[in-house]
Parts: C-alpha cells; structure tokens; sequence
C-alpha cells in the first residue's frame, strides 16, 4: 500500500470516529463561539473596528479553538490501547502522523468556516470580498496549527496534565505562524489584496509550514516509539 | 535461525535497569511462556521485542530483521492489555481499518473470514461500544490473527477473558503452532499457558532466572518452576 | 577533583567579572546616552552566552536522539536552564535601559520581542519535563521540543523583524558603528566572563542532574522489590 493511501486511511478512520461521536469538534465549535461572543463585548462594534480587529480576532478564535480540537488527536487513541495496534501497524509513523493532521487539517478547516460566517454575521463585516486569497492564507495558517498541534498531542499524549500543556507548548511556537496570518487576513478582511509588500509574510508562512511539517515527519518516530 | 532472539537485552527508567542482559530465543514453531512476579520486567520486555520501545543495550531480531522494520510488523501481531479496536466503530469497520493497515489483498473479505472465525459474523455492523466484553475481546483476538502473522506477542492474553474466548483464543493458538507460527506470551495463567508453552523462561528482578523446555512435570504442577528457581 | 575545578573556574570568573566592573565604571559616560550606556557590556554578552546555550543545548538534544544516553540529556537541561537564567538577565538590562533611554519599561521591538518569545520556548521546555515522570521517556520528548524549540528561534526573529524595528543597530565589531578599539576590547572581556560564569552554572547544575538521577534510580530499586 503506498504512502499517500495509508495517510488517507488514518485520516478517514479518524474523521470517521469523530463524526460518530462528535466529541472534539462540539466542544471546539462550541468555544468558538462562545469566545466570539466575549469577543464582542471588549471592543466598540463600529464597522471600522471590527475590520481592524477582524484578523487577529479570527486567528486567536482558529488558535483556542484548535487547541481543544487538536489535544483529542492522540488522546483518542488511549482507550483500549489502539495507540500500540497503530504504531504496530507495517506502516512508517510519519504516514500515521500526517494522516492524523489531514483528519485534524480537515475538522480544524470546518470549525473556521463556522466561526467565519457567525463572525460575519455578529460583526457586521464582509469578509467574502478576497475569498480566493483569504482561503490560501486559511490554508496555510491552518496548517502551520494543525501540523504543530498534531505533533504536541503525539508529544503529551501519555504525560500528566495534558489538556493544559498543549496549549502552553504550541502557541509559543505558532508565535511567527499566527502572526504572518494575522498580518495578512488584515489587509484581505479591509477588502484589499495581498500587496507586494506583504509577500514576505506570505513566503513567512509557507516557510514555516515547509520546515515543521519536515522536521516533524523526521521526529515523530523518536516521539512514537520512546 | 531463531524466529525471535532477545540478545543481550537492557532496558533502564533513568539509571534504574528495569531488564538485565536478558538473552531468549525462540526457534520457529515454539511456544515460549515467559513468567514470573509483577515488576519482573515481563510486559517491558514484551513491548520492546514489539518495538513498542527501544532495548537501552542489546537488540532483538524477529526473523531475522529488527522489530521496527516494515517486513518484520507485517509478521509480528500483538495482544496487550486493551483490546486495541475502536469503540466508535463497527467490528467489520475495525478488521477492515487494520487489514487495509496491514495491506491485505482484499481487506472487506479478510476481515468478514475472521468475524466468522470468532462467531462475530452475526454482529458484524455492531459499534464495539455496544459489544459486551467477551464479544470484544474475540474481536481483538481477530485483530491481532487477522493478516496472518508468523510471530505473536501476547502480553496476559488469558487474564481479562471469559471462557469463550479462552477456548477461541487457545484454538488459534494450537492452530497456529501446528502451522509453524512463533508465540511468545507472558502470562500469570501458568496451567493455561504451559498447556501451549513448549519453552519457559523465568523473569526475576528484571534477569532471566530460568530459560529452557517446557517438561511434562512443568505442566502437571505449574508451581515447579518458582518453587526450583524461586524468586531470589 | 570535578569540585575543586569548578571552585578554581568559578573563582577566575568572579574575579574577571570583578575586574570587568571596575573598568567599566571607570569609563566616560557616552556622548548620548551618558553612564546608562555602559549596560550593554552585559546586555550584549548575556544575549551572546544565552544564545549559544541554546544552540550548545540543541546539539545535545540531537545527541541524545541519536545516542540515548542520558548525559546528554543532562548537558541539554544544564545548559538551557542557565541559558533561560542570562536570557532573562538579558531582558532585564534591556529594560532597565529602554526605562532610561525611552523611557518605557518595555518596548515592542525586534530583538526584545524575540528575546521574550525565545524565553517563552524554552520556558515551556523545561515545563514538559516537569510533566513527565519517566526519566527516559521525558529525555526523548524533551530532546524533541529542544530541537522545535532551536529551529524556531530564527523563524521568530525574521518574523518580528518583519513586523517592526526600534531597536539601535549593532555599534561594534561592524565598520559603522562608533565603538572606540578598546571598548571591544571590555565587551570581549566581559564576554569572556560571562562565559566563565556560565561554564561554572553549567557544571554545579550538571552534578545535580546526576545525583538526582543516582537518587531516582536507588528509589526505584528500593520500590522495587
């Protein structure tokens, strides 16, 4: 079987599961919006405010939101040890790993165009005008989330305290992440393009999405099999 | 050539040698129980011949090959403690995960064969939330024997079981050394295992205290080995 | 033996900080800044040490990685502990001379920022070690988010960069800047101290590791059985 159809199959398993119980993704929509809502109550709600927050609003509502989504990962594997029939399984850990982040790429992706379309309901602001650019920078900063995210709950999946850890480790590191999505949603979210003078965010992202998403595939084997 | 060799195992939690130098083989077709206390460094040893965790010193060949090799998982199937199948998921839905897993030929079909082996066939579209526990744990069973494996770890296999399947499960497991197969188990059920078991090692302290042939006297009072080689 | 040296090492560098002071503030005040200038002869080398902890405790993680002994993971918690401790001094003489000069406690600038968020990193690395009992198992995971933790100190600092610049430019060891000779020559000394210093902290808590591994393991033995 080859790489990329193990990945499929670790991830429909898991958005399978998840679809069934729902668990992690009612608790992650449900916190978003509710943090949408405190949201509203800490700034004016003038139209010109809410497109100024808009960005960093919407990435700190992707970033806690995730948070919960993205502990289940792993943890969902605990009762009744599957986590050893999958690491057993003939298959490299890299293609459990980057099967489990599609699953997470994919219900992380859905969370966020909820919020996005209770945000532009709530907030009065029109965040349709750049969609096919606002949906590369979702793509790319959601994947920068999940890939981090992904490899944290490997990393803390069998360590005390571990719904609390995940978000103490990962948002230090999503630190260069978050903020070129936040840079550039700002502009898209004004109704204005990516400009020439944002690319670097742009090529900032990308970079971290290339780096951690190599250097995780390279480690998740020492972090699988201790 | 040893279907499973332990080679001067080591395993340490800090500076503590939780296993010590231990040396086993098991030529193919053999039955190895390995017994001994609680905290003697049974399931520790079990994991690491599974590659769940890696020797501090020493190695393990499984047919030749390393535990975390491709060729050699496909070979090898485990039975822990958990029963490893989702609760979220029917039976048929499990086997066929872990038979496309696995890389079966025709996943849907292996795993309909083994819900039949196990009487699960009845059941097969249940959500194993819903079995009951001897339900589950034939499910398992399959799991583990679903892709054929030439080489079985059991880790406790007859301790959470009631008799049905006990009864499934020592049925594979003839079967299966009729066939050639390797099992290596650890287990506190003496009379059931030294049944199966043509070798017995002894693990005390985390060191081999006894490593030879399973004899007849062995079976007929399964309390010779602890009381000849003792508990140190 | 390990003891007297680093009684003897430790001794050097009290004095060469002792010196390093004494010269210091033997020194005229800046044309523009006046005395308060004189703090980056620590700013600067704390910043220099703390970095190389960082990369020192990077090494040593991939180390463990490749070899699993647990003396690696000792050098790599050594290290990034002391390297937390100078980074922090390095924050705090930044804003202690950011208090003067700006005026403000803290700014949100470039190097600051950075400092701040790296200091953050390695903070939540020694936290995942606090959460994890098993001493092999916490070296392996440990070694891990080291290693995240290293690749995205640039990544950070580009980052930041990108988003704002306040802070002065480097002034010396670059043909620009207006560093006479022979300051250099103080901030190379004090470096040198600093890295003495850090050396010293890096053995004392080196042995602790040890002892504390020794302590678990007989602990465990004597659980055991």
């Amino acid at each position: 079987m080859g790489f990329a159809r193990q990945v499929f199959v670790i991830a429909a398993k898991d958005l399978r599961a998840e679809i069934r119980t729902k668990e992690a993704i009612n608790a992650s929509a449900a916190f978003a919006l509710v943090i949408l809502l405190l949201f509203s109550f800490a700034f004016d709600l003038d139209p010109d405010t809410n497109r100024e927050i808009a960005s960093g609003l919407l990435w700190l509502v992707f970033a806690f939101a995730g948070t919960l989504l993205l502990n289940r990962s792993f943890v969902r594997e605990l009762p009744n040890d599957c986590l050893d029939a999958l690491v057993a399984a003939p298959i490299p850990s890299s293609a459990l790993f980057l099967g489990k982040s599609l699953a997470n790429y994919v219900l992380l992706l859905a969370i966020e165009f909820l919020s996005l379309i209770v945000f532009g309901i709530f907030y009065n602001v029109r965040w349709t005008s750049q969609f096919a650019q606002l949906m590369l920078v979702l793509a790319l900063g959601t994947w920068a989330l999940t890939i981090m995210g992904t490899i944290f709950s490997a990393l803390t999946v069998n360590i005390r305290l571990r719904e609390v850890m995940l978000p103490i480790l990962i948002y230090p590191f999503l630190v260069p992440a978050l903020m070129s999505a936040i840079q550039l949603t700002l502009d898209l979210m004004a109704g204005k393009p990516i400009g020439p003078e944002k690319v670097a965010w742009l090529q900032m992202l990308l970079g971290f999405d290339v780096i951690y998403t190599a250097v995780t595939v390279f480690l998740v084997e020492n972090v699988l099999v201790g | 050539m040893s279907a499973v060799a332990v080679d001067g195992v080591w395993k340490y939690y800090g500076d503590f040698p939780a296993l010590r130098d231990i040396r086993l083989e098991a030529p193919p077709g053999s039955c190895l129980a390995l017994i001994g206390r609680n905290g003697a460094g049974k399931t520790t040893l079990l994991r690491i011949i599974a590659g769940f965790s890696r020797p501090g010193k020493g190695q393990v060949r499984i047919l030749g090959g390393s535990p975390r090799e491709t060729a050699t998982r496909r070979n090898v199937g485990f039975i822990g403690h958990g029963i490893a199948v989702y609760d979220e998921l029917s039976a048929l839905e499990n086997l066929t995960l872990y038979a496309k897993l696995y890389g079966l030929e025709n996943p849907r079909q292996a795993a309909l064969e083994w819900l039949e082996h196990t009487g699960l066939e009845r059941v097969k579209d249940g959500l194993v939330r819903e079995f009951s526990r001897g339900m589950r744990q034939r499910l398992a069973v399959a799991r583990a024997f679903l892709h054929n494996p030439s080489v079985l770890l059991l880790d406790e296999p007859f301790t959470a079981l009631d008799d049905r399947a006990i009864a499934v499960l020592q049925r594979l497991l003839r079967e299966g050394l009729g066939h050639g197969k390797t099992i290596v188990m650890s287990t506190h059920q003496l009379r059931e295992a030294l049944e199966l078991a043509s070798h017995v090692a002894l693990l005390n302290r985390g060191q081999v205290a006894f490593h030879g042939p399973c004899t007849p006297e062995m079976v007929a009072d399964p309390g010779l080995v602890y009381a000849r080689y003792g508990e140190g | 033996m390990r003891n007297k040296i680093i009684y003897v090492l430790g001794t050097i560098a009290a004095l060469i900080v002792a010196r390093n002071v004494y010269v210091i503030s033997g020194l005229p005040g800046e044309e523009a800044q006046g005395a308060i200038f004189k703090i980056i002869f620590f700013h600067v080398p704390l910043a220099i040490t703390a970095l190389t902890c960082g990369t020192v405790a990077c090494a040593a993680s991939i180390l463990y990685l490749v070899k699993k002994e647990l003396k690696y993971d000792a050098v790599a918690v050594a290290v990034t502990e002391v390297g937390l401790a100078f980074l922090a001094g390095n924050l705090i003489t930044g804003s202690i001379w950011a208090r003067i000069i700006w005026g403000v406690w803290w700014a949100w600038d470039v190097r600051l920022t950075s400092a701040l968020v790296c200091w953050i990193l390695y903070a939540s690395y020694l936290m995942i070690r606090h959460a994890v009992e098993e001493p092999t198992q916490r070296a392996n995971l440990a070694a891990v988010v080291s290693i995240f933790a290293f690749i995205d100190v640039p990544i950070v600092y580009l980052s930041i960069r990108l988003f704002r610049t306040q802070h002065p430019g480097p002034v010396f060891f670059s043909s620009t800047g207006s560093f006479p000779h022979d300051w250099s020559m103080i901030m190379m000394w004090n470096l040198f101290a600093m890295f003495m210093l850090g050396s010293v902290l890096i053995m004392i808590r080196l042995r602790q590791e040890e002892t504390q591994r020794e302590l678990d393991s007989l602990r465990r033995l004597a659980h055991a059985f």
